[in-house]
């Protein structure tokens, strides 16, 4: 079994998942009053503080959730309520092609729900966001415009955006930036205060914390209307029980991973490389997507020409090798991903693409096994690929 | 054997994917995505082409512990099965979808993928046996059966399905599933046609065709009846919806006899008019064996579920020529006319073609 697929989810670590079961043992609602709930409180707020400290973040602007979708939900709809309640003419959202859905859509829900207009911003062949066509746009709309979302690091094609530059763009102009960070915590130095950006979403499970809880990082002078009302445990941004268990083991994998991200992300990256080079040996006629430099150090992503993405994966799955065709389902059905085709790819390209991710568990045994299934893969699928009917 | 089990969120295509795994075989389960707007097919309980369909699929495939994908077929579907039911119903025939499906798109697209990707064969969940001799036999159930659509296989394509459910009464199957931990177990049948949500076929095809008045024309006195909005709509021996203006000069019922799409005629007449003791088809399938070079004698079924009829069928070139032994009502254009040789161990599918009158 190769598991080449850590940008879905990563394994816990091992730390994170002891302090998990530690405190999942422990009775107590941080909310309550006596001994068990101060317990609880104080668990949760030593996790604030960690980070806060990993990401360079003031602990009060740590916002827990339960997880990337629900940050990222928050920050777009929630900063541009805000936005807008304040200034009823800031209805613009900017954003890029390549985001994530749960950013992507919830901008979506945005224009055909709230009224909003949205300006995207295109990335060039690599994927790369570019600070003119920020500047651009914003000196046409600054005025309109409610908030700027960009990605640090894209889950697809592995681009890391310059977020600072992009950031301090948007500063120029007083727009609130919020960037999707979930790909790039522990794998590129991800610092919030030093970015510029006014809201920042990770997520525990990508970097070998647990599924289901992340935090929003959100600057004390950005407001932003809660999607979720009830307690108001979170700063009145969020509401819902603390999870101590799962805070507790989200901030020990942040800290962990954080700590050790440059020596890993060397060792990662030289893992990659190989792979690359391994994959290009075996498949000479294959595309590699993406920034060749600014990419994260766990991403290789190509396109197979002559394939299909999802016939490579039924085959690579069969041999024991997970990985991701990297797009979105609609019903299990694979549909182009709309990355690449932000990126130019055509249809037969998107459609042809596979991403192998690797993490903290991952081998040279793991790009052995890769490589030996994957030219049999490679020609099999080709032969799949079924002549499209002419209609 | 690797093999592919194509699984349409139903108890029948379930157990048969369970009892593939049981064979000892390496199954891969995958659901076929036909709908192009899943939402406008069946839902639930009557269709097998929704989300909740493809879930429930999924599901099945978790409890047996095989690996499940789902495959967009949508386009060819569109293309060889629903495309081509408008073109027949607007030729003036009747078309199968289930039979066209099964030709075009089970036991061709999904079995060529499936065999470029390395799999030796295709399991499904109908209702029919074929055995290690290679003929295709009807179900013991015979209320179930479902022969007469997979007749249309050529000999290439049955030797490369598997068909688990062929010895087992649709009461056993659900039973078993029920044994299996299957959540399936007392989902209901599907019915009908799963790309038209509504049942209701007339809307279906005059949104695709528009609405065109013509007659309705009395075969004995050849006089106008009444109009209709379209001939398509009417299938023969149909008798209801005929909206006719006065009552026959016989006052007996009028049933369809034949649709004229050159003439946008419905010609209607007594029920015993629809009877046709001589019926020939076109594009002759030759499933149970070599083509004979003679008449053979055989019975007859001339459409899903229709009465069973002793014949002597007679073959020049591609034509099929067929003797009915007693006269039989409701033979439609479009529909195929399947050729068994009874047997105590399941009727044996010898032919299929398809009817042209």
């Amino acid at each position: 079994m190769a598991y080449l697929d850590h940008a879905a989810t990563t394994p816990m670590l091992d730390e994170a998942l002891e302090s998990y079961v530690a405190t999942a043992r422990e009775v107590g609602n941080a909310s309550s009053l006596h001994a068990s709930g101060r317990r609880a409180r104080r668990r949760v707020e030593e996790s604030r503080e960690r980070v806060a400290a990993a990401l360079g973040a003031r602990p009060s602007e740590v916002i827990f959730t339960g997880g990337g979708t629900e940050s990222d939900n928050l920050a777009v709809k929630g900063i541009f309520w805000a936005r807008r309640a304040a200034d009823t003419g800031r209805r613009r959202v900017i954003s890029s092609a390549v985001e994530h859905h749960a950013v992507l859509d919830a901008v979506g829900w945005l224009d055909r729900h709230e009224g909003a207009e949205v300006g995207w911003l295109p990335v060039d062949g690599a994927g790369r966001l570019h600070p003119d066509a920020l500047r651009t746009e914003l000196a046409e709309h600054g005025d309109q415009a409610a908030l700027v979302t960009a990605m640090w690091a894209n889950n697809e094609v592995g681009t890391v955006q310059r977020i600072s530059e992009l950031a301090a763009v948007a500063a120029e102009y007083g727009v609130p930036f919020h960037t999707d960070a979930i790909q790039a915590v522990g794998q590129v130095p991800v610092d919030f205060a030093a970015s510029g950006v006014a809201a920042l979403t990770v997520t525990g499970h990508k970097l070998g914390g647990p599924v289901g809880v992340g935090a929003l990082l959100l600057g004390r002078d950005v407001p932003a209307v809660p999607l979720l009302h009830g307690g108001g445990q979170e700063r009145d941004v969020r509401s819902g029980t603390l999870d101590a268990a799962g805070i507790v083991a989200f901030a020990v994998a942040v800290e962990t991973t954080v700590k050790g991200q440059q020596e890993y992300a060397a060792g990662l990256a030289a893992l990659r490389d190989d792979l690359v080079r391994r994959v290009r040996q075996a498949v000479p006629e294959v595309v590699f997507n993406g920034d060749p430099t600014d990419r994260l150090p766990g991403n290789a992503h190509f396109s197979f020409p002559g394939c299909e993405g999802d016939a490579l994966l039924l085959l690579l799955d069969a041999q024991g090798i997970a990985c991701s065709t990297g797009s979105a389902c609609s019903a299990g059905v694979a549909q182009p991903s709309h990355v690449l085709l932000a990126m130019g790819a055509d249809d037969d390209r998107a459609r042809s693409s596979l991403r192998f991710s690797l993490g903290h568990t991952s081998t040279t045994a793991d790009v052995d096994a890769l490589i030996a299934a994957l030219p049999g893969a490679v020609e099999r699928a080709r032969r799949a690929a079924a002549p499209r009917t002419p209609r | 054997m690797r093999v592919l089990a194509a699984m349409s969120g139903g108890v029948d295509s379930a157990v048969a994917a369970a009892r593939a795994v049981q064979a000892g075989h390496d199954v891969t389960g995958v659901h076929l995505a036909l709908a192009r707007n899943p939402q406008t097919y069946r839902t639930g309980a009557r269709g097998c082409c929704t989300l909740e369909d493809s879930r429930d699929a999924r599901r099945a495939a978790d409890v047996l512990g095989i690996p499940f994908y789902v495959w967009d077929m949508a386009d060819r579907f569109h293309a060889d099965v629903v495309d081509d039911f408008v073109a027949e119903y607007a030729a003036g025939r009747t078309p199968n979808p289930c039979l066209r499906c099964n030709e075009k798109i089970k036991f061709a697209a999904v079995l060529d993928r499936a065999v470029a990707l390395g799999f030796d064969a295709v399991v499904t969940g109908h209702h029919a046996r074929l055995g290690p001799d290679g003929l295709l036999r009807r179900s013991v159930d015979a209320a179930k059966d479902q022969s007469y659509v997979l007749a249309v296989l050529t000999r290439e394509q049955l030797d490369r399905s598997i068909f688990p459910l062929g010895d087992s009464t649709k009461a056993q199957v659900r039973q078993e599933a029920a044994e299996r931990g299957l959540a399936v177990a007392d989902k209901p049948d599907s019915h009908d046609i799963c790309f038209i949500a509504d049942g209701d076929t007339r809307g279906f095809l005059a949104q695709r065709l528009g609405e065109t008045p013509g007659d309705v024309v009395d075969a004995s006195t050849g006089a106008v009846v009444g109009q209709h909005a379209g001939a398509y709509a009417y299938t023969v021996g149909q008798r209801r919806g005929l909206h006719l203006d006065r009552p026959a000069p016989d006052g007996r019922p009028r049933y369809v006899l034949s649709i004229t799409p050159k003439t946008n005629t419905v010609t209607v007449g007594p029920a015993e008019a629809l009877e046709v003791a001589t019926v020939r088809a076109t594009r002759p399938v030759w499933t149970g064996g070599p083509r004979p070079d003679g008449p053979f004698e055989c019975e007859v079924q001339l459409r899903a579920h229709g009465v069973v009829v002793p014949a002597t069928v007679t073959v020049a070139g591609d034509t099929l020529h067929a003797d009915l032994r007693h006269p039989v009502r409701g033979v439609a254009a479009g529909q195929a006319i399947v050729a068994y040789h009874p047997d105590p161990a399941g009727d044996i599918v010898l032919a299929s073609a398809t009817i042209t009158d």
